[in-house]
């Protein structure tokens, strides 16, 4: 079998010439405004990645963009000689739809991007293509339909997503087949008066919050570490990036930024909600387990401690369902030790999540940490 | 066009070739493929590689084109007096197998048929609706004696239906999934021969794709190519898909381009610049997830390479009674050599996800 | 042998958690191979070094995990959910005694106010009973792991026992790297991590020791028992070579090979086709740029209860049959 040498991933980008003056960097709420405003659906992720190769460039000292399109960076140590090498991950996509087809009638058949429930989409406005043409997806009037129609969920085959076009040959020159759409919701931060808690309401949070966090992270330091950074595409349709950025990055370690569900709400029946899996207001998410990884208890316990000891709250997701890009880059090579740190949202996957301003506040706090105090003895057995 | 497109694929669906015992495949590839390339070699799981060297400086740029060898089918799991149980091997779809030409391959080849018992021998809760798979029997006509000499558990059944030429230049045959696909790499070889190349071209026929993608990932990450295209097929188009007309394609239409996570973009927009240059027709096929095809497994090999899918329309898929156009075949193979033969050191540089 | 089993049966060790069992199967093994290292994931690796150049690399894996069971919430009067690592039957688990890696012993109670009685109840409608009164005062903590608690029993020349599931295959395999004598190839024995949560260990060893072939060692069902599923496998017929399961299709050169090496060390040997259920050999097989794989699979009754029954003659069976293998050449 012929072996051969493979040169370099292509699109290194050199060092600028004036680093610029570190200082604590805080989470940014106009950047993660025009991340979550973005349109990004897995597999569709430009828009975002020019956002991240823009932001960043400044501050690292390579940056490149792969096959798959994940963008690869490394800030290098303060002191580079045996730095540990840590993969941090956010993934730039989002769910959302693919236009399959056009009707008769000029309305756009779609098919779902990643995990969106059909419950959430009727009645719903989105933005498909490029140039983000609007649209909605309309719904049959409440008048015609008898109530057992109006009790019966509707599937997304059934329904289509309107643009006003009056025909076919009018909906094929608007919107071509492969083109994506999103939910159209304009990010908001919402407040509760004066001191009140905070909130940011938009789509997509899951996960530009973790895009915001990578940045804000890059931004900062420098760090005893050599942080390698991906932006991952693909993570909602089977954390494909993260697979393929843990494979060349070859890390000691990885941390997946992501978001994770808080479904806190109350039981109809009056019962404790046992199933919440985390919950707004408590801090950034700590996996032990979730369907497609265990952490690594190492990791797990060094993130704890640091949060203890500088008093930060935090949380630890309930072992279940779900996975992050960690799952994938566990799996790369010859294993890689990881852990998951994610911010608590409501309704992910939904026109509108909903997070709190306190436990993104919380989550960045305690990365950064995380990357200021790692050497090679978290990782002693 | 030297290559008898017809008389190749029916050798290609005649070979059994079931998922992890594809050998009787390769051996009719091999003989097809040696004439037209420079170098071949079969690896650990039996994937099979065939390579047109190009002309370029080394180290040349890699072009895999894959198409996957093995066939779905049944096997033996036990013998039941004068019946056997069996099996699946892949996807196999049990509504078209009462009454299906099979043939046990065991200490040699027996014709055999799979019967569904009457109602009266199944337990109630399975008599309605169609009979699963672990219900049914096959029958060769021995007596228990003789066939427990000759078939054993872990034996393969395939099928035996023969192809059957149709109207329109249209044939009828099995494992056309994915034999019509191999046909087409040989078409493009048969193409590429006596042009020059920059590149090196590699036609791979994958193994265990049916089981989990498994010679397709394995084989990439062996072979590392800079770009990768798997060659597959897709819904054709007919009155029993009607309601999925947005899904299905019509035969005779050429090949379905990919598009969607698992296609790069770059390679999409080159191969319908190489379709409308070369003047083959084409239809696009939208694919918003997994796309069913090596490519899934290919595009996550090491640190990640660009894949493209083109997909030839087939009926009846993972029936016995596959139909196919063979003109698909013929511009599916066509395509993929003027791509082949457009590719410069220049490309790579050149392309782009935006 | 039947002590090293009932040792290894009666651990701790659910998927995640595997530092004791890890740690007592490198004291059983100590001193035996070339070197013995623990991997990024926490896969025991032992590997006997090559003698002879036409000797191949051969993986041998069996997985140290168990499937246990992870608390994901304690409720008001100390009562914990819990949510399963891997497969676990919930028609098992009502009843039964677990234990967490501090030896604290616990008991899966079910809740009786169901919304279908009619239903098989989910893990979901169970819950874990340490002997707590209140929140504050229930010794667990949410991602607290715990395995099945149950001494294993003879009957005859059956053992019955929790976790045979895998570690009979890691008797086996201790047994095989003790009785080694000669052998011209490189043996990696690998004792796998979280296998039961979808192989997740073996997959990763195998890239890292790019082996010739693989070979799991681990448990099968068996269609011996009244009403059984329609499969050829028996208590006491002697190991069962895999052809097919789930994920697999085991490489043909191998199973004719394992059965080739059965009949040679006079070892009776059974085919098997398992619908339901994969090993440590799929994942390897697709490492790297692939790598043969097979299973030499024991015949077990009740997989993935507290009572999984194997029969010691299979047991031994399968130490002469790998002994044997790895005694003469391999060629595929």
């Amino acid at each position: 079998m012929p072996t051969r040498a493979r040169p370099r991933a292509r699109q290194a980008k050199a060092a600028p010439a004036v680093r610029p003056v570190s200082k604590p960097a805080r989470p940014d709420v106009e950047l993660l405004r025009v991340l979550s405003n973005a349109a990004a659906v897995s597999g569709d992720e430009g828009a975002v990645r020019r956002m991240v190769l823009e932001a960043i460039r400044p501050h690292v000292d390579e940056v490149k963009v792969d096959a798959l399109g994940n963008v690869l960076a490394v800030k290098r140590a303060a002191r580079r000689r045996a730095a540990p090498r840590l993969l941090l991950a956010a993934h730039m996509d989002e769910v959302g739809f693919m236009i399959v087809d056009h009707d008769t009638d000029g309305s756009l058949r779609f098919e779902v991007v990643g995990g969106v429930s059909e419950r959430v989409l009727l009645g719903k406005a989105v933005l498909v293509g490029p140039r983000r043409l609007p649209g909605v997806i309309g719904a049959a009037p409440v008048h015609l339909l008898g109530s057992e129609r109006l009790e019966m969920v509707v599937r997304p085959g059934q329904m289509r997503i309107d643009i006003g076009a009056g025909n076919q040959d009018a909906a094929r020159r608007q919107a071509a087949v492969g083109e994506r759409a999103t939910f159209a919701t304009e990010f908001a931060v919402l407040e509760a008066g004066e001191g009140g808690a905070m909130a940011l309401r938009g789509k997509a949070l899951d996960d530009r919050l973790g895009c915001a966090s990578l940045i804000g992270l890059l931004r900062g330091g420098p760090y005893p570490v050599e942080l390698h950074a991906a932006f991952t595409v693909q993570e909602e349709v089977g954390l494909r990036g993260a697979r393929v950025a843990g494979y060349a990055v070859e890390p000691q370690a990885a941390i997946a930024l992501d978001c994770t569900p808080a479904n806190d709400l109350p039981d109809s029946r009056g019962r404790e909600n046992t199933q919440y899996n985390a919950r707004l207001g408590q801090g950034p998410v700590i996996y032990l387990a979730d369907a497609r990884t265990i952490s690594d208890r190492r990791l797990v316990d060094y993130l704890r401690r640091l949060a203890e000891d500088a008093h930060l709250p935090y949380q630890i997701r309930q072992p279940g369902g779900g996975g992050t890009d960690a799952g994938a880059i566990q799996q790369t090579r010859a294993g890689v030790p990881v852990v998951s740190v994610s911010v608590p949202a409501r309704y992910l996957h939904s026109p509108a999540a909903l997070a709190r301003t306190a436990d993104w506040e919380n989550s960045f706090r305690l990365l950064t940490l995380a990357l200021e105090r790692y050497d090679a003895r978290v990782l002693k057995r | 066009m030297t290559v008898d497109v017809l008389a190749h694929v029916k050798a290609l669906s005649s070979p059994p070739g079931l998922s992890g015992y594809e050998e009787p495949a390769r051996t009719v590839i091999r003989s097809a493929w040696e004439p037209l390339t420079d170098e071949q070699h079969a690896d650990r799981l039996g994937t099979y590689w065939a390579v047109r060297r190009g002309q370029g400086a080394p180290p040349r740029p890699r072009l895999m084109l894959a198409a996957h060898m093995d066939a779905i089918g049944l096997m033996v799991t036990r013998r039941e007096g004068e019946f056997l149980r069996v099996a699946n091997i892949g996807g196999i779809d049990p509504r078209v197998l009462p009454g299906q030409l099979v043939t046990v391959h065991g200490r040699q080849d027996l014709p055999a048929v799979v019967v569904a018992p009457p109602p009266f021998l199944l337990p109630k809760a399975k008599r309605d609706n169609v009979t699963p798979l672990a219900e049914l029997l096959v029958d060769t006509g021995l007596p228990a004696e003789r066939l427990a000499q000759l078939a054993h558990t872990g034996d393969l059944v395939s099928f035996a239906q023969p192809p059957v030429e149709l109207l329109n230049e249209q044939l009828a045959a099995k494992s056309l999934d994915n034999r019509a696909s191999v046909a087409a790499l040989t078409v493009c070889l048969e193409a590429l021969q006596g042009r020059p190349l920059v590149w090196d071209v590699y036609a791979v026929a994958t193994v265990q794709e049916e089981v989990g993608l498994r010679g397709a990932g394995t084989s990439a990450y062996s072979l590392q190519p800079d770009l990768a295209v798997a060659v597959d097929v897709t819904y054709g188009s007919d009155a029993a898909t009607r309601e999925f007309a947005h899904r299905t394609f019509p035969l005779g239409g050429g090949p379905a381009l990919g598009l969607g996570p698992n296609i790069h973009a770059g390679l999409f927009a080159a191969f319908k610049a190489c379709a409308a240059r070369a003047e083959i027709p084409y239809t696009i096929e939208a694919m918003p997830g997994h796309s069913g095809t090596d490519a899934f497994a290919i595009q996550v090999a090491r640190a990640g390479i660009p894949t493209m899918v083109l997909s030839i329309p087939v009926r009846n898929m993972h029936t016995p009674v596959e139909v196919v156009a063979l003109k698909d075949i013929a511009r599916t193979g066509r395509l993929l050599a003027e791509f082949a033969a457009s590719l410069d050191d220049q490309f790579m540089a050149g392309l782009t996800l935006d | 042998m039947k002590p090293l089993i009932k040792k290894l049966v009666e651990s701790y060790g659910p998927s995640g958690s595997e530092d004791q069992i890890r740690e007592l199967v490198r004291d059983e093994i100590r001193g035996l191979p070339d070197y013995i290292t623990v991997d990024p994931l926490g896969n025991l690796i032992a590997v006997v070094k090559k003698k002879a150049k036409s000797g191949k690399k051969v993986i041998l894996s069996a997985h140290l995990d168990e499937i246990g069971f992870v608390v994901s919430h304690i409720d008001e009067r100390g009562f914990a959910r819990m949510q399963p690592f891997g497969g676990v039957n919930p028609l098992a688990c009502v009843g039964g005694r677990v234990r967490f890696a501090d030896g604290r012993l616990g008991v899966i109670g079910l809740d009786a106010r169901r919304d279908d009685l009619g239903k098989i109840p989910a893990l979901s409608e169970m819950y874990l009973d340490v002997g707590a009164t209140s929140r504050a005062d229930c010794p667990l903590k949410v991602g607290d792991a715990a395995g099945f608690w149950r001494p294993m029993a003879e009957l005859g020349e059956r053992l019955v026992a929790k976790s045979l599931d895998d570690r009979i295959g890691v008797a086996i395999l201790i047994e095989t790297l003790r009785a080694l004598k000669r052998t011209p190839h490189e043996v990696a024995f690998v004792f796998s991590v979280q296998e039961e949560v979808g192989l997740r260990g073996a997959g990763v060893a195998a890239f890292g020791l790019d082996a010739d072939l693989g070979i799991a060692v681990d448990v099968t069902r068996t269609g011996d028992t009244p009403n059984g599923v329609k499969m050829d496998v028996s208590l006491g017929r002697g190991p069962a070579i895999k052809v097919r399961d789930t994920n697999l299709v085991a490489d043909p050169r191998i199973k004719n090979l394992l059965l080739q090496r059965a009949s040679e060390a006079g070892v009776p040997a059974q085919l098997e086709i398992l619908e339901g259920g994969s090993t440590d050999a799929s994942a390897m097989q697709i490492a790297r740029g692939g790598v043969p794989a097979g299973c030499v699979s024991i015949p077990t009754r009740n997989i993935h209860t507290p009572s999984e029954m194997v029969d010691y003659r299979d047991v031994q069976g399968s130490v002469k049959l790998l002994l044997e293998l790895l005694q003469k050449p391999i060629e595929l």
